[in-house]
């Protein structure tokens, strides 16, 4: 398959451009909802217009009223999302939850996926229990309770924890924290007794939670996959999580590095533009060649996602650490190169620049990865 | 250049069916293990000699089929095959590590320049001699005095009627020494900077070419001091039009500038990590430079497959091969300066048993004209600036 994106990826890619730049502009969405201090951290009628354009259930399939759509097709989506530093819930619901409900029965994909497709219904994606990215170190535990399971722990920064309608939960039913095996996955409603959030807002405006299971009872038809061996399905729903991730961090650098490039271009200092300087144009043009590269790398790896690939878990690490390096670099020089103007509020650079910090941590930052990478080569 | 019509995915398999099958009739086993050295390739040329049968073998396998220039038309020396069938080529030759049957500079830069700018009879003629390994080519382009600022050169064709008459003097001349002919930018007009330059086609053996080869820090010659002295060249012998000589070199400073960039893909093929575990193992702050660096390496091999892919189709910036040959000769570099550390003190045995002869720390030194040759990493990103990010002159 050429690495290239094909004319139907080209017309979403452009229809989801269009959209993100008029309806999910960082003034009409970001900054809108972020100076009303919005409990959710974005806005419901969006998520009601992702669902009319068939955002939201891009991953569904066809049975389930979606469209059967791919990897390649979100991170279509979530670079655009990235570039106009939308806030929504595609990520958390439409990309990581729909993966995991792929391995759910037909009851429970009945009872969330349509709310979903139509953009009404939220997901939260609960796996980690520390602050830094550990998902194989799960000690939450669900113990036989009737016909169901009792669920007791602390799940930390869930994403889109403060919103959800439900939340995919990964918990211990045999094993020890660290074992991979003996994780069960679960979609819990949120207004399940002994279930409380603690709701936070994040660097980038973004809402997460924290949530504290006391014996929370979820009947056996809450089970998604197979008990104790829930790790197949937290793989993929990782792999979807950091390919979207990464994708959503393209467009972050992309257009953290579109606006910097635009104010070289236009300031002037000492009689001439500032983008004139060689001192900024190597700087300028060694970040293009970064995220070009970073893009390719994020592209192939949701190629092989697609193809279900032996190598796609290396190529994910790999896209996920390289579009975060890109990324990071993107807004650290975008903010310098903004000079004075690049700390102010003011100036949209600097919101790129959060939001980057929180992105990183999704799913593991490249220190994460790369470490992935020497394990998965071997060393 | 393709000739065969764009075919059903059916085809597309049984090509690649048949492609393995001949490969594993042709492609010897000592043709499947890694290039240790140069001459672990063949180069051409009438002075080559052949370091093993099975090195020929394989060469005149692959001269027979067509697959030293798999994408050339048949009638100049080539298989004919189209985009689709040539990268199924080079994937399965990846696949059994086959090495190239032919390493030249006609295939990577003259070869495209021709099948452009060349005429009928030039491309029958030079293209054939290149793609059956008869002439070594080398490039005569940088002078002493026009390096990165190329269109300063000043080596001088007279015009004597139905010859030019060339003095002057290049240097960085690759293999000089051992090529049968030369490829070279000669000033015919000294009042246009730009429009004042040729491309002509000469013998290395004609009267008045000598060279001399320049000892780097590698303590190899691979470069040398070329020099004319009222060399003759016949008129028939240019490529493309009088004066306008800078299309084809710009041309095929791109093929170059794709070239070198491979250098980091190619020599980085295998995971660093891989290669070294028990340093790895050893030393964890060694083993997060080298998971950092294979992390760059595989997002660059994606890079490298996207720029093909967009090339092909068209998306690709033209000057896209700038940034290509800037981010593949930075990796290059780093990549061997990661080899040398994970080596220790035996990296640095210059001319040991043990050392192979100290191919390690020359192959260290070589890597450092990467990001010089065939344009500097810093004139890369001006025209990157420029071209592509479209930045404002000073």
């Amino acid at each position: 398959m050429p690495l290239i994106l094909d004319d139907d990826q080209t017309m979403l890619r452009d229809t989801a451009h269009e959209f993100m730049m008029g309806e999910g502009s960082i003034a009409k969405q970001l900054r809108h909802w972020r100076d009303m201090q919005c409990k959710d951290g974005f806005g419901h009628d969006l998520w009601r217009q992702f669902g009319e354009m068939g955002f939201a259930g891009m991953l569904a399939s066809e049975a389930d009223g979606g469209l059967g759509m791919g990897a390649v097709e979100a991170g279509v989506v979530m670079e655009e999302i990235g570039r106009n530093l939308t806030p929504s819930p595609f990520l958390s619901t439409a990309i990581v939850g729909v993966t995991a409900l792929a391995a759910a029965d037909d009851d429970a994909r009945a009872r969330w996926l349509p709310g979903i497709v139509e953009g009404r219904t939220i997901l939260g994606i609960a796996i980690d229990e520390g602050a830094r990215h550990d998902p194989s170190n799960i000690a939450m535990t669900a113990t036989k309770s009737g016909n169901g399971f009792k669920l007791d722990g602390r799940k930390r920064a869930v994403l889109q924890g403060a919103s959800a309608d439900a939340l995919i939960v990964v918990a211990r039913t045999s094993g020890a924290a660290g074992d991979t095996q003996g994780l069960t996955v679960f979609a819990v409603p949120t207004d399940a007794a002994g279930l409380s959030r603690d709701a936070v807002r994040l660097v980038d405006s973004s809402m997460a939670a924290h949530c504290d299971f006391d014996g929370v009872e979820v009947d056996g038809g809450s089970v998604i996959g197979d008990v104790d061996n829930g790790w197949a399905v937290v793989s993929k729903m990782l792999a979807a999580g950091r390919a979207g991730a990464a994708s959503e961090a393209v467009g972050v650098g992309g257009g953290a590095m579109d606006i910097t490039f635009e104010y070289l271009k236009g300031r002037k200092q000492f009689g001439r533009h500032i983008g004139s300087f060689q001192a900024l144009q190597h700087r300028a043009a060694h970040l293009y060649s970064e995220i070009e590269i970073a893009r390719a790398a994020v592209l192939k790896a949701c190629q092989l996602i697609d193809e279900n690939a032996d190598n796609a878990e290396l190529m994910v690490s790999v896209a996920k650490a390289k579009a975060g390096d890109a990324a990071n670099l993107a807004v650290r020089e975008g903010v310098q190169m903004h000079g004075g103007v690049g700390m102010t509020d003011e100036y949209d650079i600097g919101l790129y620049m959060k939001r980057d910090r929180a992105l990183a941590e999704y799913f593991g930052d490249g220190r994460y990865h790369a470490n992935r990478v020497a394990e998965l080569l071997g060393y | 250049m393709a000739e065969a019509a764009p075919n059903p995915a059916g085809d597309l398999d049984a090509f690649r069916a048949e492609t393995r099958e001949w490969l594993d009739a042709n492609c010897p086993p000592e043709m499947r293990l890694p290039v240790q050295d140069e001459d672990d390739v063949c180069w051409g040329g009438r002075d080559w000699s052949f370091k093993s049968p099975a090195q020929k073998s394989w060469f005149d396998a692959c001269v027979a089929k067509g697959y030293t220039v798999p994408d050339w038309p048949k009638a100049y020396g080539g298989a004919g095959l189209d985009a689709a069938r040539t990268k199924i080529l080079k994937q399965e030759m990846a696949r059994i590590h086959a090495r190239p049957p032919l390493s030249s500079f006609g295939i990577w830069m003259l070869g495209p320049a021709l099948l452009h700018f060349g005429t009928e009879e030039q491309k029958v003629h030079y293209l054939g001699e290149i793609a059956r390994g008869e002439i070594r080519w080398c490039q005569g382009y940088s002078e002493p005095g026009a390096g990165s600022d190329l269109v300063s050169l000043q080596t001088f064709g007279r015009d004597e009627g139905d010859h030019w008459v060339v003095n002057g003097q290049k240097v960085w001349t690759s293999y000089a020494d051992k090529a049968d002919w030369i490829f070279c930018l000669v000033r015919t007009d000294k009042d246009d900077k730009y429009r004042g330059i040729s491309f002509l086609l000469f013998d290395m053996a004609s009267e008045g070419v000598s060279t001399k080869p320049i000892k780097l820090i590698s303590g190899n010659s691979p470069f040398c001091e070329t020099f004319f002295d009222d060399v003759k060249v016949p008129k028939d012998q240019i490529v493309g039009e009088l004066n306008r000589g800078w299309d084809v070199a710009k041309y095929l400073l791109g093929h170059e500038r794709e070239m070198i960039s491979g250098g980091g893909l190619g020599g980085a093929m295998v995971s660093i990590g891989a290669a070294f575990k028990a340093e790895a193992k050893a030393d964890p702050i060694l083993r997060t430079d080298f998971a950092r660096f294979d992390v760059d390496t595989l997002a660059f091999r994606a890079m490298a497959e996207r720029f093909v892919d967009q090339m092909k189709s068209g998306q690709g910036h033209p000057a896209q091969p700038n940034m290509m040959k800037y981010a593949g000769t930075e990796l290059n570099k780093r990549r061997h300066e990661l080899v040398m550390t994970a080596g220790g003190s035996d990296a640095l045995e210059w001319d040991s048993a043990a050392s192979d002869e100290g191919k390690r720390p020359r192959g260290w030194l070589r890597t450092k004209a990467n990001s010089i040759e065939g344009g500097t990493s810093e004139v890369m990103l001006n025209v990157i600036a420029k071209r592509i990010l479209e930045l404002p002159d000073a």
